[in-house]
């Protein structure tokens, strides 16, 4: 028998959250047949170790991304805008606490 | 845990052992540091259907020293020698769980047994991180495994060799363990940003399996003069298995130049060898044993120490299958993996069943009713 049975199984990506606190972070992927069993297989694979408090599954295929390729274009609205960060503006002498 | 104590002698820190950790975080903090700000970032990406341009642009990333990602253009050697590298990585992890669950069943006691069983669970997880890696190049897993039960794909020789005796997953464990993290330490590294990150995890792990494996050697050098025979015994048939674990001399190797372009790799066959031995030595003073070289010795001109090169020869025989075990860890795998058919064929008829009882609800109260599986546990379990 071949292994592709296996394949069959959709990929889910696993976040997990590492303490209270801390926002889920990607920890990487597995194949499942179900949210019930991608759960369990993201905990045995990813926290063996107490790595997590929290998990989340995702099915690989339910994630939007930007492209790579418009990458500059896409995200050129924030380039120019130097005022959005606080250093743009110069303090006079002797200000502080601003 | 009081009832897994033992009578062991606690085994000290392996010699080098700090530095080799230390190495690993210092990967992961270096990526996770590395400045987002538009002046360290490559330069401007081409038009997509530029192949000079693209190249360009992937070199300059490299140049940078920053992570080439899944979606992320790559010129197809790269994506072939990542492929290459990543399959017969993942697949030495999974073939390499059956030297030591020869011995799960035998371990002399409890803590030893339930240690043992924690290292070989590792090892899949490594196996599963790498083919997780593999599948961000729009590979399938499957056809690893495929590849690897009809013999088309290799995995590391020292996994051909037998365990004798309980020695054996000690040796086995402090030396060939060693080797990998000698070994991998430097891809945590590595240009290819999932195989980088997922190697971060590997190492961290193997350094417990490095470590158990010296604790292991050590409750057998402080026992009866049995044991310490058996122990260098172990030691004796180990020691070029593991030297081979760096693969073909430098000199030899197709693979080394562009591997080290790319910076999938970061030094060659040679320089971790040799940093292997150099580990190896005080290591195995401490535990009291000899390591099977009788021109082995420090040379004060190198700064390391001179040893004898493995018998390459044999090597790449073992390689081809031909190792004492080869054709049966490939006839075990393709056992254990038909065995498990009916596990996997009973939890997808599961979800199926699950599935279409969940559209026959939605279809009946017109609303969407979630399963309840406890996603977020922490509130109630903190
Ligand atoms: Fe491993
Ligand atoms: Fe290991």
């Amino acid at each position: 028998m071949s292994t592709a049975d296996a394949a069959q199984w959709p990929l889910w990506e696993v976040f997990v959250r590492a303490r209270r606190g801390l926002a889920h972070v990607h920890a990487g992927s597995l194949h499942a047949p179900d949210e019930v069993m991608a759960l369990r297989n993201a905990r045995d694979l990813y926290t063996r170790r107490g790595e997590g408090i929290s998990l989340w599954v995702v099915p690989a295929t339910q994630i939007t991304a930007s492209s790579p390729d418009e990458r500059d274009p896409f995200f050129d609205p924030a380039a120019d805008k130097t005022y959005r960060h606080p250093t743009f503006f110069a303090l006079p002498e002797g200000v502080e606490h601003l | 845990m009081a009832q897994l104590a033992d009578n062991d002698i606690p085994a000290p820190e392996p010699p080098g052992h700090d530095a080799l950790v230390q190495e690993i975080e210092a990967a992961q903090r270096g990526a996770a540091q590395r400045p987002g700000r538009p002046e360290a970032a490559p330069p401007a990406p081409p038009a997509p259907h530029d192949e000079e341009e693209l190249q360009a642009r992937f070199d300059a990333v490299i140049a940078a020293d920053q992570k080439i990602e899944p979606r992320d253009w790559m010129p197809d050697a790269y994506r072939a020698t990542l492929l290459r590298q990543l399959a017969q990585h993942a697949n030495s992890e999974i073939v390499g769980m059956q030297p030591e669950a020869n011995w799960i069943s035998r371990a002399p006691t409890l803590k030893r047994k339930a240690i043992l069983l924690a290292k070989v669970q590792d090892e899949a997880g490594h196996g599963l991180y790498l083919y997780a890696a593999a599948e961000t190049l729009g590979v399938d897993r499957s056809q690893f495994l495929d590849d690897l039960d009809a013999g088309r794909q290799k995995y590391l020789s020292f996994i051909n060799y037998p365990t004798l005796t309980w020695a054996d997953t000690g040796a086995l464990a402090w030396l060939t363990d060693g080797a990998a993290i000698v070994n991998q330490v430097p891809l945590c590294r590595s240009s290819y940003g999932p195989y980088a990150r997922a190697m971060v995890r590997v190492c961290k792990e193997e350094s417990f399996h490095h470590r158990q494996g010296f604790d292991a050697l050590w409750a057998l050098t402080h026992g009866t003069d049995a044991q310490r025979a058996m122990a260098q015994d172990a030691i004796d048939r180990w020691w070029y298995p593991a030297l081979a674990m760096f693969g073909p001399p430098t000199r030899d190797s197709v693979h080394t130049e562009a591997s080290m372009r790319w910076r999938i790799k970061r030094f060659t066959n040679d320089e971790l060898r040799q940093r292997f031995v150099d580990i190896c030595v005080p290591q195995a003073e401490a535990l009291g044993v000899r390591l099977p070289d009788p021109d082995l010795r420090w040379n004060e001109e190198r700064g390391h120490y001179d040893f004898t090169e493995p018998d390459y020869d044999e090597l790449r025989r073992v390689i081809k299958g031909d190792g004492p075990a080869g054709r049966q860890r490939v006839a075990h795998r393709r056992r254990a993996h038909q065995a498990g058919a009916w596990v996997r064929e009973a939890s997808a008829a599961h979800a199926a069943k699950r599935r279409a009882r969940a559209a026959a609800d939605t279809a009946e109260t017109g609303a969407d009713i979630g399963v309840d599986i406890g996603v977020d546990t922490e509130e109630s379990a903190a």
